[in-house]
């Protein structure tokens, strides 16, 4: 009886801390299955200051690199600090428990106007701090009437990415395409000869979740973008809608010629158009400088990038899509001493030379022989780029070409993302002007609605 | 020996005892209060009044997925169980490797629900495909998709409650009955069936309250395609409170109504099922 007593007591021990053990692992997302959170803490010695730094870590493809940062500025100043990353499409549920704990990260990140208006309760005005000092553009910087909530710290690039081989395969160059009705012919022609080519025009224009923020997010940009900039604005609570039928133009571009047909794209996900692309089944494929470690295989010199075209007049001069949705923000309620040393670390990570290697760096930047995570930072100590998309970014720039600035943090909700999504796949599978009429009325309508239901003050 | 037991009770009972109110009571008070809450997270909330349930109401999607939902779960829960009843009577007569077809049936129930959804989804794309469609373009194929992977899923477990309710009926009654003349159906609806209402009782209570609150399958099969046409209450309480900022108290509203519901529910089945039992 005792025996198995002791034995029953045992068991629950055994379960409470194994209970503790996973609570303590990993952030608690929304929903069971996809809600993963790899973290780990490293050291557990306290600092001289006794601060310490946890940092709530966006990107999932830099996680590795984080926690190598992480472990060396440890090492090197003896702050424990703590890297855990929310799983992709998690980050705001995580977020929310997270900061929630007695426990909460010191370091957090919004990603745009829209975001901070729900978290700069929680925003410690960061003007005066030394990573400021540091920033080589004060415009990137998000404020909430003098006082400085967020910093950014790392822009990026997208536009269509092309296979130079392929589209020499095809006939053309670069020096074909220079405006949207260019690009319209080239693609139109690809499709025709595509038997036998063998290769179709664009990847799949894939709506599964994984990949229809490229289309919902990022080629939305370019219709709001021209809006604004015709009635000088940078932000609005109705948007209407001026540029919607090049919208259309250039989606239906994307899907009338792409590798699957229009109908079945709700199935296709980002891993399979970036399948498509690096087997060279298709020549275009709008993506960003983030994605360039998915693609190497295809060959560095074999990479081009084209603005999206999407004909409005005086395009000639415009360049690719180059703006940030990354922006760090210090936790307000953290102890004065955590956010000290969060300050220390945001600077150290910028300012010192395993900082921003790691954070600028191609291969072989971190001590352990791991890949940089290839950012470009707006920062004076940012690195030359080896990653061949932001050379060429940097090569429009130069050429005099205008950058295409990122409206898209200025979408009133997730629910307008999912509504314009919503109808894009549904247009595709029957492209009638009804159905377009829906994708209007769900960029238009929902606009105003979602911004009058959205808390943006 | 009983007396030992009774002196340990509370460790018998702490432990469960203190899980229940930390990851029942707890949460659901909070939840309560959050319901009449603008908040961004949980520690932070401002009292607003029933502002949060009006907005609920409000809401046409939330009353489009109460329809969809309750559609759904009695359709389920017809397929469910009929099936399940009949694979369970085949299983409990005398027939070659019946165990193994038990261990078959019942193991999808093994797999958790988002990887079903997935593993359905590829299933029903490739099908679709084939005919230029997809789940995501029209609600009533994400319903069918539902049901089937809902079928496919709980029909074993039902399966397992069903058979161990027709071993426990005493083969006398239904001697008695062969002898008294009655034929297969009349056995079966006259003495089988009511005496297998406690096992009824308990396989539609857990397909109408688990059906009811589906989620993951969801998620995972259509996410609420084409633009939350197919999207189930939980769900839709899911998006309702991550849609859109300031939306958490709504969301938080939807599911104490959501709750009321499903209890209201389950209650009204238990009551009714549970009259048509009989004693043994």
């Amino acid at each position: 009886m005792k025996k198995c007593f002791l034995m029953c007591t045992a068991a629950f021990l055994a379960a409470t801390t194994l209970l503790a053990g996973c609570t303590g692992g990993s952030g608690s997302g929304g929903s069971g299955g996809s809600s993963q959170a790899g973290g780990s803490e490293t050291g557990n010695k306290a600092a001289a200051g006794g601060g310490s730094v946890y940092y709530l870590n966006f990107k999932p493809e830099a996680d590795e690199q984080w926690q190598e940062l992480a472990a060396l500025y440890t090492k090197e100043t003896g702050v424990p600090v703590k890297v855990i990353t929310a799983a992709s499409g998690q980050y705001e549920p995580t977020l929310k428990s997270e900061i929630a704990k007695t426990d909460a990260p010191t370091l957090f990140q919004v990603n745009g106007p829209v975001r901070l208006a729900v978290w700069k309760d929680y925003c410690y005005d960061l003007a005066g701090s030394d990573i400021l000092k540091e920033l080589t553009n004060e415009d990137f910087l998000l404020k909430d009437g003098e006082k400085v909530m967020a910093v950014p710290y790392v822009v990026e690039t997208y536009g269509i990415i092309y296979n130079k081989e392929l589209l020499k395969k095809a006939g053309y160059s670069q020096e074909d395409i220079k405006g949207f009705n260019d690009f319209k012919k080239v693609v139109e022609d690809i499709t025709k000869r595509k038997n036998e080519l063998k290769f179709s025009a664009f990847t799949s224009a894939g709506m599964d979740k994984s990949s229809d923020w490229r289309f919902k997010t990022h080629l939305a940009n370019l219709p709001i973008y021209y809006e604004y900039k015709k009635d000088n604005i940078d932000n609005t609570k109705a948007i209407k809608g001026t540029y919607l039928d090049n919208y259309r133009q250039i989606w239906d571009l994307y899907i009338n010629n792409s590798t699957v047909s229009p109908a079945v794209i709700s199935t296709k996900t980002a891993d399979d158009a970036t399948a498509e692309f690096v087997t060279g089944q298709a020549v275009f494929y709008q993506n960003g400088t983030w994605a360039y470690n998915d693609i190497t295989d295809i060959g560095d010199d074999n990479l081009g990038m084209l603005p999206i075209y999407i004909g409005v007049d005086g395009e000639d001069k415009q360049g690719l899509c180059t703006g940030t949705e990354n922006y760090w923000c210090v936790n307000k309620n953290s102890k004065p001493e955590d956010i000290q040393a969060t300050l220390d670390f945001m600077n150290w990570c910028v300012t010192s030379e395993t900082g921003v290697k790691a954070l600028c760096g191609a291969e072989n930047s971190l001590p352990s022989g791991a890949s940089g995570m290839g950012f470009v930072i707006p920062f004076k100590k940012n690195l030359e780029s080896s990653n061949p998309l932001v050379n060429i970014a940097n090569e429009y720039v130069e050429k005099g070409y205008v950058p295409v600035s990122w409206t898209f943090s200025t979408m009133p909700s997730e629910n307008w993302k999912n509504g314009v999504g919503s109808a894009l796949t549904a247009y595709a599978a029957d492209q009638s002007d009804s159905k377009w009429e829906d994708v209007v009325k769900a960029f238009v309508e929902g606009w105003k609605t979602e911004a009058e239901a959205s808390k943006t003050e | 020996m009983e007396k030992a037991i009774k002196r340990y009770f509370p460790i018998f009972v702490i432990p469960t005892f203190a899980a229940f109110i930390i990851g029942f009571v707890a949460p659901f008070i909070m939840g309560l209060w959050l319901s009449f809450c603008e908040f961004t997270t949980v520690t932070d909330a401002k009292f607003v009044g029933i502002s949060n349930y009006i907005k609920a109401f409000a809401d046409a999607m939330f009353r489009h997925a109460f329809v969809y939902t309750s559609l759904f779960t009695i359709v389920s829960l017809v397929i469910v169980n009929v099936i399940a009843f009949a694979i369970a009577l085949a299983l409990t007569q005398k027939l070659k490797g019946t165990n193994i077809f038990r261990t078959v049936f019942f193991m999808p129930n093994l797999i958790g629900g988002i990887v079903l959804g997935y593993i359905w989804q590829l299933i029903f794309s490739a099908i679709l495909s084939k005919y230029n469609m997809a789940l995501a373009l029209n609600e009533w194929l994400g319903f069918a998709g539902l049901v089937i992977l809902v079928a496919w899923q709980q029909i074993g477990y039902m399966m397992i409650i069903y058979i161990a309710g027709l071993q426990a009926i005493p083969m006398d009654v239904i001697e008695a009955a062969q002898i008294d003349g009655a034929n297969a159906w009349q056995r079966l609806f006259s003495v089988t069936i009511p005496m297998m209402m406690p096992s009824i009782t308990i396989c539609t209570f857990l397909s109408l309250t688990g059906n009811f609150k589906l989620f993951d399958q969801n998620l995972a099969l259509t996410k609420g395609e084409p633009s939350h046409l197919s999207e189930m209450l939980a769900l839709n309480i899911y998006d309702t409170f991550y849609g859109r900022t300031g939306w958490e108290g709504v969301g938080q509203a939807k599911a104490v109504v959501f709750f009321a519901i499903v209890v209201a529910i389950g209650l009204l089945q238990l009551r009714i099922t549970r009259s048509r039992e009989v004693q043994q």
